[in-house]
């Protein structure tokens, strides 16, 4: 059969109405956020606590035994400027103007941690078309498993915090990402990024039990000096605690409702965007995509219109053929 | 003295040091060497009332004293006090008051009298071109002196770089194929204390410990005590901080030298070397007075490999970097990878693409209305 032109875009049309009518967000409307894992743990990763001084990266570095990622060319000093193959973690460093004083907008400076949110509804592990990427059912930790990867990148498309990174100089690339020391959970220890923090800006610990902590700091009285958790913190945990002035947090916790929410909690001085982090709605992509995609085939809605336009082209086209004939 | 309660022997062992002086030595002793302050007793306990002066036989091969001159700057304990009231050192070609057959004898006389017990130091390196003739003892070559000497010894200390693996003797083209005594005494525990001079309490701390405790302080892989040796002089340098912030000197005496910023690119040899010296310092003057505290690059004398093979003023590499102190930006920047030409050629590909749709969908339409006409 030949396709005409006319019946081509009549079907386009029709799948197009169709997509149109099913309505994705009505559908989504009772779509409530995912439930945390029952032992999910996480990061609370305090801006206004971190002094910049890069410990977290040299024990993540340490911790997951990767090569060092200099971009001086002397190469004296393991300075990355983003994350990449190389690099897991990262702090980085907003400066504004004369960049003189902490968790100001305007010159002042303010750190940032940039590394995996572990979220509740991840991207990445919806796109991986082979679950090399997978939530951890119990820690919620997500992981990656080189042996399934197929190296098609997905990941990196669908993370909308940029974080999964490809090893385009090697011959044989995997995809890496923080995994939030897994190997080092599963010996009992936690994330090596938040057991050498001096401060207790990168906090471990249960995600339920951050969120309460966050909320505290959220409602503390700035100016004042308060006792932060080090390290670790929760029920499981005997915490450390040091003094610090309390700054003037913005009033929102990253990562709480995000793209469904996370497991890694920040809290900053300056607006959240100032620091890299994007600004992103409250519903999870994979919860969009899924609602799309279960609108479309409901009660095989889809495939019968498609099937329907098929039969209806083929028997035009051999009503065309006999009337010729 | 002030302390008449002090029991005779030990008034008469201190001999003019003040009991508050040698107190404080102790615990100085102790905590160069990373033990706890209740050490300093113990040590204390064991240099007033020593079962025995311990004896100590000291060879000299391929070297040049300064290891042993070394030993006259410290302060705690002094050279006297060493010598005379500590260890009984029965053999010491610089410092015996006999010489030839007088010396050998009672050389071979200790050795046979402490075999096993003995602490063999040796300064120097042992040629071993043409069977060892190359430094000769007594006649003997110095090589089969230290194999002799070694196989009966308690303990042995290699002191200096000469005696640890080679030092100036060892380097290239090495004439006299001149090792240090672990390749000598292979298969032995050795004590190697390098370094052109060793800082004399690096040694006198290990001697120390081997009187007090009766074995040797814990070692690295090359037999250097790891309280001296255990980390780098990058690790711990005073101008560290400069060397974060990338502030350099480039030349001796500009600005960034003057301003005592970070040797590095100078040749300075901090990060590949391990010793001690920006801690414990030399002399006993006060602060700086080390190497790179006079504003002279680092030259390794203490890292084989390193000292007297480097080129004094080349850059070593850094095998452990760790970050800068100034952090990554938050949007990093990055040469913009749309050239002109580049967007040029990309829009040309998409016009042709959509000029060509356009004209397939004509072309379908035509062919129809062709076919519909002729039918």
């Amino acid at each position: 059969m030949k396709l005409k032109r006319r019946d081509f875009l009549k079907a386009t049309a029709g799948s197009g109405l169709l997509m149109a009518l099913a309505q994705p967000s009505k559908i989504l409307a009772h779509s409530d956020k995912k439930a945390l894992p029952p032992e999910a743990v996480g990061i609370l990763y305090d801006s206004t606590l971190c002094i910049g001084c890069q410990a977290c990266m040299v024990s993540c570095k340490k911790a997951n035994d990767m090569p060092i990622d200099s971009s001086d060319v002397e190469k004296l000093w393991d300075n990355p400027q983003d994350l990449s193959a190389k690099t897991l973690n990262i702090i980085k460093r907003y400066s504004e103007g004369s960049g003189q004083n902490k968790d100001s907008e305007t010159d002042g400076y303010a750190y940032v941690k940039r590394h995996c949110m572990h979220c509740l509804d991840p991207s990445c592990v919806s796109a991986c078309p082979v679950s090399a990427l997978r939530k951890d059912k119990q820690t919620g930790v997500v992981t990656y498993d080189k042996g399934a990867c197929i190296g098609c990148r997905y990941c990196q498309v669908a993370c909308p915090f940029n974080i999964p990174k490809f090893e385009w100089e090697s011959t044989t690339p995997e995809i890496v990402k923080c995994q939030l020391c897994n190997h080092l959970l599963q010996q009992g220890e936690i994330s090596a990024c938040c057991s050498v923090c001096p401060t207790g800006a990168s906090l471990f610990g249960p995600v339920d039990e951050l969120l309460t902590e966050a909320k505290r700091r959220l409602n503390l009285k700035v100016g004042i000096y308060e006792q932060f958790p080090v390290n670790a913190f929760g029920k499981n945990f005997k915490s450390k605690y040091v003094e610090r002035k309390v700054a003037r947090y913005v009033q929102h916790i990253y990562g709480e409702n995000e793209v469904g929410g996370s497991q890694v909690l920040m809290l900053a001085g300056v607006s959240f965007n100032k620091i890299g982090l994007p600004d992103l709605p409250e519903e999870s992509f994979v919860r969009l995509a899924d609602g799309i995609q279960y609108a479309i085939y409901k009660g095989m809605a889809y495939p019968m219109v498609v099937l329907g336009a098929l039969i209806y082209m083929v028997r035009k086209g051999n009503d065309t053929k006999k009337k010729s004939e | 003295m002030k302390d008449q309660n002090l029991p005779d022997p030990m008034r008469e062992q201190l001999k003019g040091v003040s009991r508050r002086d040698f107190m404080k030595f102790c615990g100085v002793m102790a905590v160069s060497m990373g033990l706890p302050m209740g050490a300093g007793v113990q040590i204390a306990e064991a240099i007033t009332n020593p079962k025995r002066r311990p004896p100590v036989i000291w060879l000299h091969g391929q070297e040049c004293t300064g290891c042993t001159e070394t030993l006259l700057r410290p302060s705690h304990p002094s050279l006297e006090h060493l010598i005379l009231d500590l260890i009984s050192l029965d053999y010491h070609e610089t410092l015996n008051v006999g010489s030839g057959h007088q010396a050998e004898d009672a050389l071979l006389k200790s050795i046979a009298n402490n075999a096993g017990e003995f602490i063999l130091v040796v300064e120097g390196a042992i040629p071993l071109k043409d069977g060892g003739i190359y430094c000769l003892i007594g006649g003997k070559p110095f090589v089969d002196l230290v194999k002799e000497t070694g196989a009966k010894a308690g303990a042995i200390i290699a002191i200096g770089s000469c005696a640890a693996w080679g030092g100036i003797p060892s380097s290239p083209p090495n004439p006299t194929e001149a090792v240090g005594v672990p390749q000598v005494l292979q298969g032995k525990t050795i004590v190697t204390i390098p370094g052109c001079p060793p800082n004399p309490y690096n040694f006198l701390s290990t001697v120390t410990h081997f009187i007090t405790f009766g074995r040797l302080p814990a070692l690295d892989h090359l037999g250097r005590p790891k309280f001296a040796y255990g980390r780098l002089i990058h690790e711990n340098c005073e101008r560290r901080p400069h060397f974060d912030a990338g502030r350099f000197a480039e030349k001796f005496g500009d600005e960034g030298h003057r301003n005592g910023y970070c040797l590095y690119r100078l040749g300075c040899k901090g990060p590949v070397t391990h010793a001690n010296c920006p801690e414990i310092l030399f002399n006993e003057v006060g602060g700086g007075t080390w190497p790179v505290g006079t504003g002279h690059p680092c030259y390794g004398c203490t890292e084989q490999g390193v000292g007297f093979n480097m080129p004094l003023y080349s850059i070593t590499d850094i095998p452990q970097p760790t970050p800068f102190a100034n952090q990554a930006p938050i949007q990093p920047s990055r040469p913009s990878p749309h050239s002109t030409a580049a967007v040029a050629v990309a829009s040309a590909a998409v016009g042709a693409t959509i000029g060509a749709s356009v004209m397939a969908m004509k072309k379908l339409g035509d062919s129809e209305d062709k076919k519909n006409s002729s039918s």
